[in-house]
């Protein structure tokens, strides 16, 4: 290289890169440039923003003042956020396990083509065409007791007396939420485990088979190992989107009956836009995303494939 | 990168800081339009005013209406981002927080100069004022008042030209249309949004300042709702729930659509806002009451909406000007009381359009006698739903009597906040 540039009369040099342009790491961060603009200007700039608010008395006009570290120092004494933690918990608990096995069993209901999957393929995986406030919206409908059309088929086909309160205690509102999530998200997560599942060569399947191996070996011994990864990524997917449950209980339940169903993405929601209390609210988003991170490099380490 | 992280952060902080000393007035040639929000809850009256203005004035309006829920966040992060509309109206009870809160522009010199200023709607201008400057105009009142269907009451054997002149009453008479006609589900004595801290404070309250008691503290900050004017009123409705005279959805009722099963013929009698009188059934004979004590007295809850012109706007004239048309005898006679809506002014009460409705008359009259609690944090206290307000009364009505010395002390620590 340094010889065809110092060759003379070669056209070449001429037309030569400067030396800052040769540098393999000069390169590669003009080629990263374009997204790691959008990168800062759209998740670094807001989450300096969020941190330097979280450490200001920050009112909706006016300017800043800092009371660093208040608004940290005051969760403890946040008795909603507090419950809310615990809330959250529960629900990213029981949603993510009936979710990955719902998702599996529909995966593997669908995984082999003949003739017809393909509607059921398409058909589970439709609700997740929904927006999610409007699912949200939709099951708040459907199974109102006033105006929804669940109750009154429930009573006409003889399986309920009188209408469910749906949403009327903590446990069926809880119970009426999952089921919302599962209808919406199942499909997709179903989607995601299926390109795991076909990604496993049917030449595995065939050899363990030749073995003797039964159904239920080839799926434990099989399947499994080798879609761990993809369900990694699924449960990481489940457990974050969980985490931050938002439009399910604003919409649904409204955090209700007696503030039952209250998850932490509300509390921020409620401290920021009812309470016009901005430096709180980023207080406790930098709390829930530094738990986040921590959650997810966790589950990372522990989902690794085995060396 | 580092650069367009600064950038970024500079765009964020010039909308901040542009936000925060807005309000100059931009010379204008010609007619201006400017935006104007409001929520749902009113908007009907605020689109009659509109269409209104906007066909009779060069200067015109456009209306943006916010589903009531979300108003209030919508307000905020508009706020936050200095993206305040140049007129926004605003439930008046969350009024004296805007203020403080710096959103609304000091009106009060163009207050001053107008002629009917004294008879603007009194308890929606002292929510508007701070200090003695004032920054809002009453735009809608919504008065609580009882609705009764005559009906049923007919058919229940009760006087169908005779409401309910005490809260007893209002439960008697209610129990009455349940037992003789609440056989098939259809139709029950009386309704309520059990769970929605804004229709108990709307609906119950009345019933405490009638009988001469009090829910908070003249400054709003301590709350007095344990105390046995409040209870006696939660003991009543508790009573009408466990005997099932109430809807069954009572207690799960978030607000939404809580005034939405009288105009279906359902319900015997039920506290309601007067907003809802022009929209109901033209068919549907509905008498209307004043909200009494348990043992009498009369009073209502003073709701609705004030209007002000935003701290950021560039047309302040031009919405000042929109704003003063809403409350002229023209705008108050032809567009609102001939829709049978409350007027804004005491001095038009006696109106042609309203003496044709004695219904009308007795709710224009009650705008004197009613009340508009003031309290800076009365949004996150009692209209929020995972506020203190809403634990306390649904432990009274549904739940456990014994925590509500604990929740009212929770009430007064977030007045307090």
């Amino acid at each position: 290289m340094t010889l065809l540039l110092t060759r003379p009369g070669d056209r070449r040099t001429s037309a030569a890169p400067p030396a800052w342009w040769r540098g393999r790491s000069a390169q590669g961060w003009l080629y990263a440039a374009p997204a790691a603009a959008v990168v800062g200007a759209l998740f670094l700039a807001p989450l300096v923003l969020v941190a330097w608010m979280s450490l200001n008395r920050w009112p909706l006009l006016g300017p800043a003042a800092l009371n660093a570290p208040g608004n940290y120092l005051k969760i403890s004494d946040n008795p909603l956020f507090l419950d809310s933690v615990l809330f959250t918990l529960k629900y990213t608990a029981i949603t993510t396990v009936l979710l990955s096995g719902l998702a599996l069993g529909l995966a593997l209901l669908v995984q082999e083509r003949r003739p017809g999957v393909g509607f059921f393929r398409t058909a589970f995986f439709l609700p997740g065409a929904v927006g999610f406030a409007a699912a949200a919206l939709l099951f708040y409908g459907m199974l109102n007791n006033d105006f929804g059309p669940v109750d009154p088929i429930l009573q006409a086909l003889g399986i309920t007396d009188e209408p469910v309160k749906w949403t009327g205690t903590p446990d069926m509102a809880l119970f009426s939420t999952i089921a919302l999530v599962l209808w919406r998200f199942a499909g997709f997560n179903m989607l995601i485990l299926l390109t795991g599942l076909q990604a496993i060569p049917v030449e595995v399947y065939e050899a363990a088979r030749s073995d003797g191996a039964n159904r239920w070996q080839i799926f434990t011994k099989i399947t499994l190992p080798l879609l761990r990864p993809t369900i990694a990524l699924m449960l990481i997917l489940s457990v974050t989107g969980s985490l931050l449950a938002f439009d399910q209980f604003f919409i649904f339940t409204n955090g209700g009956p007696d503030n039952s169903t209250v998850s932490m993405v509300m509390v921020i929601y409620r401290d920021a836009f009812f309470r016009f209390d901005l430096g709180g609210a980023a207080a406790l988003s930098v709390v829930l995303l530094v738990a986040l991170v921590a959650l997810n490099a966790l589950q990372m380490r522990v989902l690794r494939r085995p060396e | 990168m580092r650069r367009s992280l600064a950038g970024a952060a500079m765009t964020v902080m010039l909308a901040l800081t542009s936000a925060a000393c807005g309000g100059a007035e931009e010379p204008v040639d010609g007619p201006v339009t400017i935006s104007m929000w409001t929520r749902a809850a009113t908007q009907a009256q605020s689109e009659r005013l509109v269409k209104a203005y906007n066909s009779t004035h060069s200067n015109q309006v456009k209306l943006t209406v916010i589903p009531t829920d979300n108003y209030q966040p919508r307000i905020a992060a508009a706020a936050g981002a200095g993206q305040l509309p140049d007129v926004f109206a605003s439930d008046v009870i969350f009024v004296p927080n805007y203020t403080s809160q710096g959103l609304f522009l000091d009106i009060t010199d163009r207050i001053a100069a107008l002629p009917y200023k004294d008879a603007l709607a009194p308890s929606h201008m002292s929510l508007g004022t701070v200090d003695g400057r004032r920054y809002t105009l009453p735009h809608t009142l919504d008065l609580s008042v009882w609705f009764w269907n005559k009906d049923l009451y007919a058919k229940a054997g009760l006087d169908p030209e005779k409401g309910p002149a005490t809260l007893k009453e209002f439960a008697e008479q209610a129990t009455a249309v349940q037992e003789k006609l609440g056989g098939d589900g259809t139709v029950h004595g009386t309704f309520f949004g059990g769970n929605c801290g804004g229709c108990y404070v709307f609906t119950f309250w009345p019933s405490v300042w009638a009988a001469g008691g009090q829910v908070m503290d003249a400054g709003g900050t301590t709350s007095l709702n344990d105390r046995p004017a409040m209870t006696e009123v939660f003991e009543i409705y508790r009573d009408l729930y466990e005997k099932k005279v109430t809807g069954p959805t009572a207690k799960e009722e978030q607000g939404p659509t809580w005034t939405g099963f009288f105009p279906r013929g359902g319900i015997g009698v039920m506290p309601m806002p007067s907003t809802t009188l022009g929209q109901m059934p033209a068919d549907m004979e509905i008498g209307v009451a004043p909200i009494a004590g348990p043992d009498g007295g009369e009073s209502t809850f003073v709701g609705g909406d004030s209007v002000g012109v935003s701290s950021t706007t560039k047309h302040a004239d031009a919405a000042w000007e929109f704003l003063a048309w809403t409350v002229s005898d023209e705008a108050q006679i032809e567009v609102m009381a001939k829709n049978k809506d409350v007027l804004a002014r005491t001095d038009l009460a006696g109106n042609k359009y309203s003496a044709e409705d004695p219904r009308v008359v007795l709710i224009n009259s009650l705008v004197a006698k009613g009340r508009t609690p003031y309290a800076l944090r009365f949004g996150q206290t009692f209209n929020d739903p995972q506020g203190p307000w809403l634990r306390l009364a649904r432990e009274a009505v549904f739940g456990d009597v014994s925590r509500l010395p604990q929740l009212n002390a929770e009430i007064t620590k977030s007045l307090q906040q």
